[in-house]
């Protein structure tokens, strides 16, 4: 029997939306746990655009996506959220009791009272390379995650991309594997000058071999890569390839949330607009991923959203207690639970 | 204003006029030109506003900045003329640019 890990909110998705949904929860004294397939909390803001200033944040004249991240976490971190990283959510289901129980990809079971899905423009996934006729190695001989690296050993194997996946692969898998091939568009790349240095000294050694092109084709039957075509500046080289590790970026994809069978609403999940619930009770939806009429996709939205959420969903999971609106300024029983008073 | 033309992947001719200091990518999705999808709105973060800049114009519209380049890595088919449209704002002295629409974007 599988562990299963008990809360009382279950959230799909630690973007800027899902993180607030922490601190408003939380002021209610429900205990949260986030889920994310990225490595690491934000969402977009972290995965897109970390860098960039948003000019609107209520209070903030100017904000970089990623200190907007920081921020929140630092202003739940009172109310110890718990994350689990690299993993999809995969399903959803209603317990007899009127909890819910949700499964992981890798299989863990986490149970929950009330599930809030924060989910954005969906999970997060790699890319599907520009590369014809890719599809059949897809998951034979082309990943786009290294689960195991001991899948690599003795293999000819290309890596395609210029960021840090690429690179650290690369010097990481150059041990295990029979040969390792590096292809990128142009000698720059967007990854940790410290690992570029260690690639081009490894391949002055001729440990690996590194190849300024795009990979344009590819060679193999029944799913077996043998080899790819690599256009470079002169002219097209054939190159032994029997694994293949993309690296072309992430896109978001809807994914399973479509089999949930909650109403969709072209992709995207209607609510109401006064609870922010489902078609399914006990489950709500915020932030990019729901629906309504006048929905804007934008931070401040999904951060009214989640207020109102938090109110509907106490009512689930404390049936009967009164709910009395308090300001964060002036009631001491919430400055207790920011622990900005003393207890 | 200033003349804009795209040639989407089938050969078909979007000519529009285009207003100085909005971006070539802007006015491909105001007149739905097939093939410009510019999915991040114009932040140079997604690469699927990819296009190839007519071969008389390149040096007018000029080399992409390091940003841009790192997001063309990102791109489907990248060549030299290749470039984000929505990094390209449009100015007196591209009056008549022509760019082309590549077979499929990111
Ligand atoms: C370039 C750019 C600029 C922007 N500028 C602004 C701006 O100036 N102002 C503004 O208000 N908004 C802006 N936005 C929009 C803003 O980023 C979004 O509205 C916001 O990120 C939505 O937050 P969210 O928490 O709902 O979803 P997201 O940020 O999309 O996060 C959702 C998270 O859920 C995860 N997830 C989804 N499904 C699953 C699953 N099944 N299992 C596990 N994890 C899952 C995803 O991996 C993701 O990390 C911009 C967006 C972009 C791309
Ligand atoms: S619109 Fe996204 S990069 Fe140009």
């Amino acid at each position: 029997m599988t562990d299963i890990t008990k809360t009382d909110v279950l959230i799909v998705g630690a973007g800027p939306v899902g993180l607030f949904a922490v601190f408003e929860l939380g002021l209610f004294d429900m205990k949260c746990h986030l889920i994310d397939i990225l490595d690491r909390p934000g969402g977009q803001c972290a995965e897109l655009y970390p860098e960039k200033p948003i000019y609107d944040i209520p209070g903030w004249p100017s904000i970089s996506a990623q200190g907007l991240v920081d921020k929140l976490l630092e202003q739940i971190a009172p109310f110890k959220p718990d994350f689990t990283y690299n993993r999809m959510v995969s399903s959803l289901e209603k317990l007899e009791d009127g909890g819910f129980r949700v499964t992981t990809d890798e299989n863990e079971v986490f149970e929950a009272k009330v599930v809030v899905i924060a989910a954005g423009g969906g999970s997060f996934q790699p890319k599907r390379p520009p590369i014809p006729g890719i599809e059949p190695y897809e998951g034979k001989s082309v990943f786009y995650s290294v689960r195991r690296m001991e899948d690599f050993r003795g293999h000819d194997l290309v890596i395609v991309g210029g960021g840090d996946s690429a690179l650290d692969w690369t010097l990481n898998l150059q041990p295990v594997a029979k040969s390792v091939t590096l292809v990128h568009r142009r000698p720059e790349f967007r990854a940790a000058p410290d690992s570029v240095n260690k690639m081009y000294a490894m391949q002055e050694m001729k440990q690996l071999a590194f190849r300024v092109g795009q990979v344009t084709g590819l060679a193999g039957a029944d799913g077996k890569l043998s080899s790819a075509v690599i256009k470079g500046p002169d002219g097209d080289v054939e190159v032994p390839c029997t694994r293949m590790l993309p690296f072309f970026g992430l896109t978001m994809k809807l994914g399973p949330i479509a089999e949930w069978g909650l109403n969709l609403h072209e992709n995207l999940i209607p609510v109401d607009t006064e609870k922010f619930q489902t078609s399914v009770p006990g489950i709500f939806a915020v932030g990019d991923i729901n629906w309504y009429p006048g929905k804007l996709k934008l931070i401040l939205s999904g951060f009214h959203e989640v207020a109102l959420m938090a109110q509907a969903a106490k009512r689930i999971i404390s049936p009967g207690e009164r709910i009395v609106f308090q300001y964060t300024t002036s009631s001491t029983s919430l400055q207790k639970k920011l622990g900005v008073v003393e207890t | 204003m200033t003349k804009l033309t795209f040639i989407a992947h089938d050969g078909t001719h979007f000519d529009m006029d285009a207003e100085n200091g909005s971006t070539v990518m802007e006015n491909a999705i105001r007149n739905a030109v097939p093939g410009i999808e510019a999915e991040c709105g114009g932040a140079c973060a997604c690469a699927t506003c990819h296009v190839y800049v007519d071969e008389a114009w390149t040096a007018l519209v000029g080399e992409p900045e390091a940003m841009e380049e790192d997001m063309l890595d990102f791109a489907y088919d990248v060549q030299p003329n290749s470039r984000l449209s929505c990094q390209i704002k449009v100015r007196d002295a591209l009056d008549g640019l022509v760019v082309r629409v590549p077979a499929r974007q990111g």
